[in-house]
Formats: structure tokens, C-alpha cells, sequence
């Protein structure tokens, strides 16, 4: 793990970069460093930190998505980075609206994000722009609705029988 | 750059066909590599395979677009085992929430436990003893030879050697034992808690896993023998499959079959957890990255898995065996009835929980089927808001479509065999 002091050295060559407003904080929790940035700056700074950086994180372990309800923006997006030849790991955050939830998608970088971004876009509703196939993964293709958002009720769903289909909206699909 | 919604697109539009091209007079697509008399121009053809086929290992579902016997595009489709284990446990107590995530991958439960109390533990910044560092590395490595005998044997029983299902099962029926007897149940123990593990060791134990440990080296000599001279067996490993190291990386490949490309990647190594720097063990790797590496790097580390388990039972240190911090685990069963302090601790414990202040962190162990992360955001409540897996068999199986395309269909069985996916874990 990068320390503080090695956190705000990243921080302060991102910034330098790709421009002051990229990075918004930096958090250092019980010795787990993560770099805050700006939605659309993403792509960026996670190929910034993968390709181009003298210390490069080139490997994308993880994504989550999570839902911070409620604060604003609601929604987090995780980038798990390690880096394996000095066993680093970075935790690139970023958070956004629930009215706006637009990410850049890193699939271009990291080919492996793409069901993880399939899988957070499934839950959490968070589009990721430019990701080549952005579907559901785990639910069905005719689901509505976010469920891993906090707001969304566990069960109380309608389970379709022969006596309620015509009920059911779009039981012909 | 579109930036709309696919939502808004029906339903029916959405619903992908994948139909390729036919192979074109252009020359860009690959040549028909399985013999010459495949014509150029042989129809292609859609199928389903799964999601109840007995060799995709659970109920995966693959769509496959053939030429004949050969594989020109596969999509696997996945979500037929959801069961919102990850919402779930936001409506448990952390304690609780152990229970639930043993569920996700059901071959390696004690590693979804494991990296769940690790992320907790780093939460509520908790030590553990050392005696349950060293309860934990005992049970997460038999877990780790039940789950590889398990892979093993069940390739063998996809690739026609049927009678090794049953030597491998009758091994993993004697680790299931001693997890019966440690936590109780053969599968699904819930044994660690946050903090160490419920409870020691019962006498016996000790001279039952050093039994295992004298057996095995045999038995695995015995299934390489069978499985290393057959010619069938290692004609459909050998050579097929091979993915190479950059790609794998860039798909965020990790455990055996990043190993079987000769990359030594491994976390109880890179950056050890609960005392795993103090065992001697080594990393196998593989030389070529086909499936027969992979199927030797699985029984390699086997091997390996039995010294580090001998090692422990030498080394394991006296002392408690869960953490003493009465806000977090419970208080021994004895002190209640002389105590009011633990009678306090224990009914907070069991009717609210512990909180656990507000934060987020990710842990990541190495699983049977490589990085098992684990990321945790606390709210300061007594349940977790939000509770993610990364589990690998979810990330590893996007390398199946590198590894099962242009091969024929049989390999492609093979491939699935030694990507080792467990669906209950990809779908959580």
C-alpha cells in the first residue's frame, strides 16, 4: 500500500497531468489509500495511473459499485489498481448522481472490467459510456429496476403464477 | 461516444443474435484450422449450451456459434443461480452476514468467510491471535485440496476418466470430515468469526489431519499416475486452450491458470495474511499455459497445501483462539453465570451486534481460483451497507472466450473443466 505521504505524491502527478479539477481528495483509512477523482476524468486517471505514471498501477484487480444513500452523489464507483510488482494497491473512487449516472468505461484499458461494469451497471444503474456491451449480467434482460440501490425494497416482488399473468406488466415478453 | 440509456431500447431489439459473417472471400477471417475439408462457406449455426448441461459445471449457459465441430464465438451468459446474496447481507448483522456469503462459492467456503472477517477485522482495526492465524491457514488449506480434488476429478469425469470423480470424492469426503468435526458441518461451517474462529479444535482433530496429511502424498501419486500415462487424457490437454500471460492479465486473470503461464502470482506469497510468511511453500508454475499445466499447478499445489497444513499443526502456538475484545466476539460460555459484564457483552452481541465506524476497505485472499476480494463499506451501523465479492471464478470466466474459440467442441468442454467456474460464486 502507498502511505500518505506516497498517496499525495500520486495525487499531486495526476493533478499535474491532467489538470487541478481531476482529482477531488484523498483518503487514507486504516492503511488503504484512495484517490478521489472527478466522474468524467476517470478513464484517465486509472490509464494515467496504469500506462504512464513512473510508479504504474497496471492492474485492475476490482470494480464495485455501492450506493451511499443518503449522501450526494449517491452512487460510488470503486477501481480496485495494484500494482504487482511493488504489491500496491490503490483505490480509485469516484461518485456520482443518481440523476446523472454517467461513468467513462475503462474496457479499453483493463479489457477486464467489462462484466464487472456489466455487473455494476445490473445493480447500481451507473452507465458506463463507451463500454462495448452494456447489458444486465446477473438479473434478467427485462428487469426493472436497480436492486442493489439502498432505496430498493428487499422481496415484495410479484411472482408470476397462471391466475396474475395478464396482471404482470409485460408478461408477453 | 452514446451515451443512452439500454434500457430505452426494447426489449426485443436488445436481445442479441450472434451470428457471424461467413467466412469471407476477404481473407481477414481466420482459416479453419481443424483439417482442410471444412468448407469455406459452411453455414454457421447458433446454439445454446446449457444452462443444464452436466459439463458446465453448474448452470452456466453458454451461446455458441459453430462451424461444423469448431467454435467460432461463444458468449456465456450467466444469472441463473442470482440469489442477491450481496443485498441480503446488507440487511444482516456483520456476524450474520458470515452465514450468507459461505453460500456465493460453495467448493471454497472457508475463503468467502475468510476474506469477509479480514475486511471486518480491518474495519473495526481487530488483531487476531495467533493461534486462530494458524486454525484459519489449516482449514483455508484443506479447503483448498477438497476444492482442487473436486476440479480435478470432475474434468476427468468431462474428459471420459470417470472412475477418478470417485477416487477424488472418496479424498474430499475425508477433509468434510474433519470439517465436521472442527466446525460442526461438513460443508458450510460458518467456523471463522470476526475476530478468530468459534472454537478450538476438539481433541482428535490434530492426529486426524496428520493421518490425512500421511495419506495423501500417495493418493495424489496414485491419480497422476492415472491420469498423466493415459494418452487420451493428455492428448486433450496438451496444447489446447493456451492463453497467453499479457492477455490473461489484461482480463484480470489470477490464480492457476495465470500460474500455468509461468507468471508465479500468488497472494499468500505477494502479500501474506494471517501468517502465511511463516510457512515454507512453494508456487508451481506452469511452463506453456495449456490445460495440462493448469492441471498440474493444481496438483502441485496440493502437495504444497499438505506441508503448509503439516506446518502449521508443528507451529500452532497456544493462546486464545479468538480475539479477547468482548465487543466483538462473544464471551465464553462459562463467565455468564458469574459475570454481569459478560452477560451484558453477550446479549448486545447476539441482539444488536457490534458497529463498526463508518468506512470502507477491500481485502483480497488467494482462493483456490486466484483473487478473492472482499470490499466492505460500514455505515457506523451494525450492518454492512454494502458487501461485494470479487469472486474470481466471475472475472476468470471472461478468459473462455480466448481459450474456447477456434478450438472444437470437445476442447471447449476442457476448457470450461480447467477454468474450474463455480456458479454460485459468479452469480452470488
Amino acid at each position: 500500500m502507498p502511505d500518505g505521504t506516497g498517496l499525495e505524491l500520486i495525487a499531486q502527478r495526476v493533478r499535474a497531468r491532467l489538470g487541478e479539477s481531476s482529482v477531488t481528495g484523498t483518503a487514507y483509512y486504516r492503511e488503504q489509500a484512495t484517490l478521489e477523482v472527478e466522474p468524467r476524468s476517470v478513464r484517465d486517471v486509472v490509464t494515467f495511473l496504469a500506462r504512464e505514471d513512473d510508479e504504474p498501477f497496471e492492474f485492475l484487480a476490482s470494480l464495485h459499485g455501492c450506493d451511499y444513500y443518503p449522501a450526494e452523489p449517491r452512487l460510488g464507483v470503486h477501481y480496485q489498481l495494484m500494482s504487482r510488482a511493488r504489491v500496491e494497491r490503490l483505490n480509485v473512487k469516484t461518485r456520482v448522481s443518481v440523476e446523472a449516472p454517467t461513468v467513462p468505461s475503462v474496457v479499453e484499458t483493463f479489457p477486464g472490467a467489462n462484466f464487472q461494469e456489466r455487473e455494476v451497471y445490473d445493480f447500481f444503474g451507473v452507465i458506463f459510456d463507451g463500454h462495448p456491451d452494456l447489458r444486465r449480467i446477473l438479473m434478467p434482460e427485462d428487469y426493472e429496476g436497480f436492486p442493489q440501490r439502498r432505496d430498493f425494497p428487499m422481496g415484495g416482488e410479484d411472482v408470476l403464477f397462471t391466475f396474475n399473468e395478464h396482471k404482470v406488466p409485460r408478461w408477453y415478453e | 461516444m452514446s451515451s443512452r440509456n439500454p434500457l430505452d431500447v426494447p426489449y426485443r431489439e436488445r436481445e442479441r443474435s450472434i451470428t457471424l459473417e461467413r467466412m469471407g472471400a476477404d481473407g481477414d477471417e481466420q482459416a479453419p484450422q481443424y483439417g482442410t475439408e471444412v468448407e469455406p462457406d459452411t453455414e454457421l449455426f447458433t446454439i445454446n449450451m446449457g444452462p443444464h448441461h452436466p459439463a458446465t459445471h453448474g448452470v452456466l449457459r453458454l451461446l455458441l456459434t459453430i462451424e461444423g465441430e469448431v467454435v467460432r464465438d461463444l458468449t456465456p451468459l450467466v444469472g441463473y443461480v442470482h440469489t442477491g446474496i450481496e443485498k441480503s447481507c446488507e440487511d444482516q448483522q456483520y456476524w450474520k452476514a458470515i452465514t450468507f456469503v459461505e453460500r456465493m462459492d460453495y467448493l471454497s467456503y472457508y475463503f468467502n468467510a475468510m476474506a469477509y472477517c479480514m475486511v471486518v477485522e480491518t474495519l473495526l482495526d481487530e488483531e487476531v491471535p495467533p493461534r486462530a492465524q494458524y486454525l484459519r491457514v489449516i482449514h483455508l488449506e484443506l479447503n483448498r485440496i477438497a476444492s482442487h480434488l473436486f476440479s480435478v476429478g470432475t474434468s476427468a469425469l468431462d474428459l471420459g476418466a470417470m472412475s477418478m470423480i470417485f477416487y477424488t470424492l472418496r479424498d474430499r469426503e475425508l477433509i468434510l470430515d474433519l470439517f465436521e468435526m472442527s466446525g460442526g458441518q461438513r460443508m458450510h461451517p460458518r467456523y471463522f468469526q470476526v475476530g478468530g474462529v468459534v472454537e478450538d479444535i476438539p481433541p482428535g482433530f490434530e492426529a486426524k489431519v496428520r493421518g490425512f496429511i500421511r495419506a495423501m502424498p500417495a493418493r495424489i501419486d496414485q491419480y497422476e499416475a492415472i491420469l498423466d500415462k493415459n494418452e487420451i487424457f493428455l492428448q486433450r490437454m496438451r496444447h489446447v486452450g493456451v492463453v497467453s500471460r499479457e492477455q490473461l492479465l489484461g482480463l484480470g486473470v489470477t490464480g492457476p491458470l495465470l500460474r500455468a503461464t509461468g507468471d508465479p502470482w500468488d497472494l499468500r506469497k505477494a502479500a501474506p495474511y494471517s501468517s502465511y510468511e511463516h510457512f515454507d511453500f512453494k508456487i508451481p508454475v506452469g511452463t506453456v499455459g495449456d490445460h495440462y499445466d493448469r492441471y498440474r499447478v493444481r496438483m502441485a499445489e496440493m502437495r504444497e497445501s499438505l506441508r503448509i497444513v503439516e506446518q502449521a499443526l508443528d507451529g500452532l502456538p497456544e493462546g486464545p483462539y479468538i480475539t479477547s475484545n468482548r465487543k466483538v466476539a462473544l464471551p465464553p460460555r462459562d463467565e455468564l453465570a458469574t459475570s454481569m459484564e459478560a452477560l451484558i457483552h453477550h446479549f448486545k452481541l447476539v441482539t444488536e451486534g457490534f458497529r463498526v465506524p463508518p468506512g470502507e476497505a477491500y481485502v483480497a485472499i488467494e482462493s483456490p481460483r486466484g483473487e478473492l476480494g472482499c470490499f466492505v463499506v460500514a455505515d457506523g451501523s451494525a450492518k454492512p451497507a454494502r458487501v461485494h465479492m470479487r469472486d474470481p471464478s466471475f472475472v476468470n470466466l471472461q478468459s473462455l472466450k480466448p481459450m474456447g474459440e477456434n478450438t472444437l467442441i470437445a476442447d471447449l468442454i476442457a476448457s470450461i473443466a480447467m477454468l474450474d467456474p463455480i456458479l454460485g460464486g459468479i452469480d452470488r
